[in-house]
Order: C-alpha cells, then sequence, then structure tokens
C-alpha cells in the first residue's frame, strides 16, 4: 500500500474517532439526573458549595464547550476522578488492563487453535459426516449464550470435577511481584513454576468460555475460504505437478485461505472486549470489564465513560488494522 | 399467429412470483428450516399463552420449596417439574413467562431497527448526496463500538428495565438493516425499471417506497431474522449482568444470573433457563440459514 493511501486511510479515520467520543460524551451528559448531586449525596452542602462545584466541573459552561474540554482532556489521558476510587480514573483502569489484556490474548489464541484446525480439515473432507458435523459444532458455538456456557464449565471442571479453581487470577498461596501485570510473565520472571501453573488453571476456564464462540465463528470463514481456495485452478495445477498433498494444503492453498480469517480475527477481537464484561463477571475475574459492570452500580460514571470510548477506540483501531493487514496480505486489492 | 384460449389461461397461471413469495416457497421445501421454524412458533404459543399454559404464578414464593429439585431427581415431585429457584418459586411457570421477555424485546428491537434501518437505508442510497454522507457516518460511527459494550453503556445511563433495553439495542441495531439496504438501493436505482417509474413522472416517494422497496424486502428478511437471534442473546446478557429487566420479573439472564449462588447445592436453577435460550437462539439460527439459501444461495458459502 502506498504512503498516500496510507495517510487517506488515517485521515478517514478521524470522523470515526470524532463521533465515537462525541457519543460517548452525549451518553454522560443527556443522562437524567445531575452529576453534583450525586456526588454530594452523602453530604449537606450549602446551595453556594453546590454552585462551586459545578463552576469546578465545568458544568456550567455551554455543551459544545464541555464537549471541547472534555475532548482535549481525554487526548491527554485525563478522564477526571473516579468517585468511588477517589483517585484518578485513568490510573484505576490501566491498574486493571493487564488482567483484561492477558485473558483476551489467551482466549484468542484459543480460538486460533481451535478454528484454523478444523476449519482446514471442514474444507478438505467437503461433504462430508465430518464437515456436516463440523457446521453443526460451530452454529452451536454461534448459539451459546456466552454466561451460561461459562456457569457450565464452572459446574463440571470446578464443582464436579474438582479440577480447576474457580475466581481470580492466581491462588492465595502464591505471592509474585507484579513487574508487569501480566501474571502469565510475572511469574516466569520469578522463576515460580508452581504460581505459573496456577494461573494457568485459572485461565483455562475463562479463556474458553470467551474464546470459543469466536472459534466457532471463525472455523466458518476458515472453511469457505479453504474451499474456495481448493477449488482453484492454482491448486489443480500444483496437484497436477504431482506435489504432495499436505505441502499443497499447507503451503499453498492455506496461507491464501488464512487472509479473510485474519481480518475477521482483528475485528472479533475488538467484539472479545465486550464478551470480557460478562466472563469477567462469571469468573469474578479483577479485569477492566468486571470494573466497568461494578462501576455502572456504583454510580461512577467518569470511569464507565472512560471505558466505553477506550473499549470503542480500541475497536476502530483494531478494524482499521484488519482492514490494512487485508491490503497488505492480499495482492489482489493492492492499491 | 393465434394462441388457443386454454394456453393462454396457462401463460395466465405462469405469472413470475415476487422474490418474496419465490423465496419462502423455497425455504418451504427445506425440512430443517421447518422444523426450526416450527420450534420458533412453539416459543412464541408459549409466550403469548403463558397465564394459561404456566401451571403456577411465576412470583408465587414458598419458602418450604426453596432449591426443590426437578421431578425426576431425589425430592422432587411433578406438579413442579422442574424444580424451584432460592425463593421457592417454580421455575419452569417463570421459563414459559420468561419466553414473553425475550421474545417481546427481540420482536420490537427487530421491528423498529428494520423500519428505521430500510427508510434510512433507502433514502442514503435514492438521494445520495449529503443525506448519504451523513447516514454513513453515523453508520461509521456506531460501527465503531463492539455491540456489547454499547448497550451496557446505553444501559447504565438510563438505567435498567425492559422499555431502555430496546432503546438501547435499537439505537444500534438499525445500523445493519441500513447498509444493506443502502446497498440494495445504490443498485438498484441504476435499473431500468427505476429508470421507468422516474420517466414516468412518479416521485421520489413513490419510487422509494413502491418500485425499490418491494424488491430489498428479502435482504431485509433475512437480516432481520439472523440479528434476531444476537438480539436475544443481547438482552439475556443485559439481564444476566442485572442491567435488564427488573426482579420479580422473571427473564432468562437473570434466572440463570439468579442460579449462580446455588451452583454447588442446586444445579437447575442456573441451567435450564439457558437451555431455552439455546434452544430458541439455535432454532433461529437454523431458520436464518434456511431463509438464507432459500432467498440468496449465493450468500451462502460453498
Amino acid at each position: 500500500m502506498s504512503a498516500t493511501r496510507l495517510v487517506e486511510r488515517l485521515l478517514q479515520l478521524l470522523p470515526v474517532l470524532f463521533g465515537v467520543s462525541l457519543i460517548v460524551f452525549l451518553m454522560i451528559t443527556l443522562t437524567p439526573g445531575d452529576p453534583v448531586e450525586i456526588m454530594l449525596a452523602d453530604q449537606r452542602a450549602t446551595p453556594e458549595q453546590v454552585e462551586a462545584l459545578r463552576r469546578d466541573l465545568g458544568l456550567d459552561r455551554t455543551l459544545a464547550e464541555r464537549f471541547l474540554v472534555f475532548l482535549g482532556n481525554a487526548l491527554r489521558g485525563d478522564f477526571g476522578i473516579s468517585f468511588f476510587h477517589r483517585r484518578p480514573v485513568w490510573d484505576v483502569i490501566a491498574e486493571r488492563l493487564p488482567a483484561t489484556i492477558e485473558l483476551t490474548l489467551v482466549a484468542l489464541l484459543v480460538a486460533v487453535a481451535v478454528a484454523i484446525p478444523l476449519g482446514v480439515i471442514a474444507a478438505v473432507r467437503r461433504d462430508t459426516w465430518l464437515d456436516r458435523a463440523l457446521s453443526a459444532a460451530s452454529l452451536f458455538g454461534v448459539s451459546l449464550p456466552g454466561f451460561w456456557f461459562g456457569i457450565l464449565l464452572i459446574l463440571l471442571f470446578a464443582v464436579e470435577l474438582r479440577l480447576l479453581p474457580v475466581g481470580g487470577r492466581i491462588g492465595y498461596a502464591y505471592d509474585i511481584p507484579r513487574t508487569t501485570g501480566f501474571l502469565l510473565i510475572d511469574t516466569l520472571l520469578a522463576r515460580d513454576l508452581a504460581a505459573f501453573r496456577n494461573v494457568v488453571a485459572h485461565l483455562v476456564l475463562p479463556a474458553i468460555t470467551l474464546g470459543l464462540p469466536t472459534a466457532a465463528l471463525l472455523a466458518r470463514v476458515v472453511r469457505s475460504s479453504m474451499a474456495e481456495v481448493l477449488a482453484s485452478d492454482y491448486i489443480l495445477f500444483a496437484e497436477a505437478k504431482g506435489l504432495p498433498r499436505r505441502r499443497v494444503l499447507l503451503l499453498h492453498a492455506l496461507k491464501n485461505a488464512l487472509i479473510p480469517a485474519v481480518t475477521v480475527t482483528a475485528i472479533e477481537t475488538g467484539q472479545l472486549l465486550g464478551g470480557n464484561m460478562i466472563v469477567e463477571t462469571v469468573f469474578g475475574w479483577p479485569g477492566l470489564g468486571r470494573l466497568v459492570v461494578e462501576s455502572i452500580f456504583a454510580r461512577n460514571y467518569p470511569l464507565v465513560q472512560a471505558a466505553v470510548l477506550l473499549f470503542a477506540v480500541t475497536y476502530v483501531s483494531l478494524n482499521f488494522l484488519a482492514d490494512l493487514l487485508y491490503t497488505a496480505l492480499n495482492p489482489k486489492v493492492r492499491l | 399467429m393465434s394462441v388457443p384460449a386454454a394456453e393462454a389461461a396457462k401463460v395466465q397461471d405462469l405469472r413470475p412470483l415476487s422474490p418474496l413469495r419465490l423465496g419462502l416457497a423455497r425455504f418451504a421445501a427445506n425440512r430443517t428450516g421447518l422444523v426450526s421454524a416450527g420450534v420458533i412458533l412453539a416459543f412464541v404459543v408459549l409466550a403469548l399463552a403463558a397465564p394459561w399454559l404456566a401451571p403456577h404464578d411465576p412470583g408465587e414464593a414458598d419458602l418450604f420449596r426453596r432449591l426443590q429439585p426437578p421431578a425426576w431427581a431425589e425430592g422432587g415431585e411433578w406438579a413442579f417439574p422442574l424444580g424451584c429457584d432460592g425463593l421457592g418459586r417454580d421455575i419452569l411457570s417463570r421459563l414459559v413467562w420468561g419466553a414473553r421477555i425475550s421474545l417481546f424485546v427481540a420482536a420490537m428491537v427487530i421491528g423498529l431497527a428494520a423500519v428505521i434501518g430500510t427508510l434510512a437505508g433507502l433514502a442514503a442510497g435514492y438521494f445520495r448526496g449529503w443525506i448519504d454522507t451523513l447516514v454513513s457516518r453515523l453508520v461509521d460511527t456506531l460501527l465503531g463500538f463492539p455491540y456489547l459494550v454499547f448497550a451496557i453503556g446505553l444501559m447504565a445511563m438510563m438505567g435498567p428495565g425492559l422499555h431502555n433495553i430496546v432503546l438501547a439495542l435499537v439505537y444500534k441495531e438499525w445500523v445493519f438493516t441500513c447498509r444493506v439496504v443502502r446497498g440494495e438501493t445504490l443498485a438498484a436505482r441504476e435499473q431500468d425499471y427505476v429508470e421507468a417509474a422516474r420517466a414516468l413522472g412518479c416521485g421520489p416517494g413513490h419510487v422509494m417506497l413502491r418500485e425499490i422497496l418491494p424488491n430489498v424486502l428479502s435482504p431485509v428478511l433475512v437480516v432481520a431474522t439472523f440479528r434476531m437471534a444476537y438480539v436475544i442473546i443481547m438482552e439475556a446478557s443485559l439481564s444476566f449482568l442485572g442491567l435488564g429487566v427488573q426482579p420479580p420479573t422473571p427473564s432468562w439472564g437473570a434466572m440463570v444470573a439468579d442460579g449462580r449462588d446455588f451452583l454447588v447445592d442446586a444445579w437447575w436453577v442456573s441451567t435450564t433457563p439457558g437451555l431455552a435460550i439455546l434452544a430458541l437462539v439455535l432454532a433461529i439460527n437454523l431458520a436464518s440459514q434456511g431463509l438464507r439459501d432459500a432467498f440468496d444461495p449465493r450468500l451462502h458459502p460453498s
């Protein structure tokens, strides 16, 4: 992709980011209920004090002015003070981010590891009973409500079989210095293999719950694009040359069949951010998703606002990345 | 050349079916599609006839029946076939009443979104220019939010409740119909039949609603069924998080959440409502696959 084209695409991103911020700003601002009253709910304040707080928060200015202030602050990572924690919102969010990123990446790994082999097998054995079974399984996976699936896994693996722990990221017995916040890395840095295994055990069920619906969707994409590639002339040619079947499948076909899968994966990663709120709630995972849900009930609006904006910006960026990857990988759409 | 009268009548019978009826006829020939349509219909009947079909009052608590197991398990009885929840309420009755919430939200959201999305898509595709720019920017912006994040953000601000769930979901859902209709309209406005209608002096309203609309109805129908499964899961997820319909109104997602406190002692409280969600969503997904095959074989992979 040429540099001008890249700049052009980046510029197209700006109105979307602007619109997203505007919607997030309006979500809070147009909500019935006065933030000052919420903040002063448990204190007796004189009308003068209320007025002073309104001025401090900038609530006496026009909507347009307040939006510009919000946008300027957001660009500097300043989302105000979390009512509940009495600390800057961004600090509270940053603390919870590693847990969510770790879970999302592992879930993604699960999804890709399940989807690609199954999609390829289904495409190679097209219209056999195996293909039909896999496509039924994938429809099943797409129809599963995530929160319920998580509960079934807890019932089976934690309550009945007592194989895996549930709740939190690591057992209380382990004391690991939090260098990166990513416990898989921190435990290895501390050279504590038992703690590492404990972290993995805590990750298994939430990651499967989060990753399986994505796997179901991804497997369908891989299957259909692989099937299309396998029916193309250059595969026929490769086979006619007498190349071994395995080599044709893995080297010639899969490489091209994965192009749409890469795009879908990038987009689905953004959707996983929403799924995180459910899965983190089910498994008591101390990440951003659960923080958002808790903040809603605590009426901690600045935090909800910042998190929704963060999720949306990440999602838009991932879609953009998907677009770039698609163009970069696919010689047919090179512009 | 003269045509015999009988043959002319035959020709009369072969009037082409509209794309919608043609598709429905093809759908009716698909066994999986028909069975799943039957399952959906059963849920609809259950929801509509809930006051007569539910064996007990869904809100009636009886602490002596607290966590009573299902009928086939030890300690269960057939008067309460699926057992009772943490307040001793009959789970089957709550499931039957819960179907109302799921289906009501799904029907309202999909219905409103289809109407708004179709009108916006028709206008954007037909007039182009600034209307198209405005609609497309709004669509792009809304697509910039992961669905659940958007819905949760709105529910956080508007507060829980049936009315607000419908609104929170419609605000984003119309986008999916709009995109499809806009694309179809852009293609349709270059066709001869639209050209002909305009040449006859028909106004934009007539051309859009009478000429183009009938031709975009099948994709709208396909999108609507396909999205309905998603909306049902969304409503259940919001209710699960406590942001949906408020207790004591029974909703499947909230029932699953209630049961989480008793996973060790009473597995049936959480699992049975989830089975209902799965059955309904699976049936809708199968039916939508059948519809897609029937209306547009090109859309279906392989």
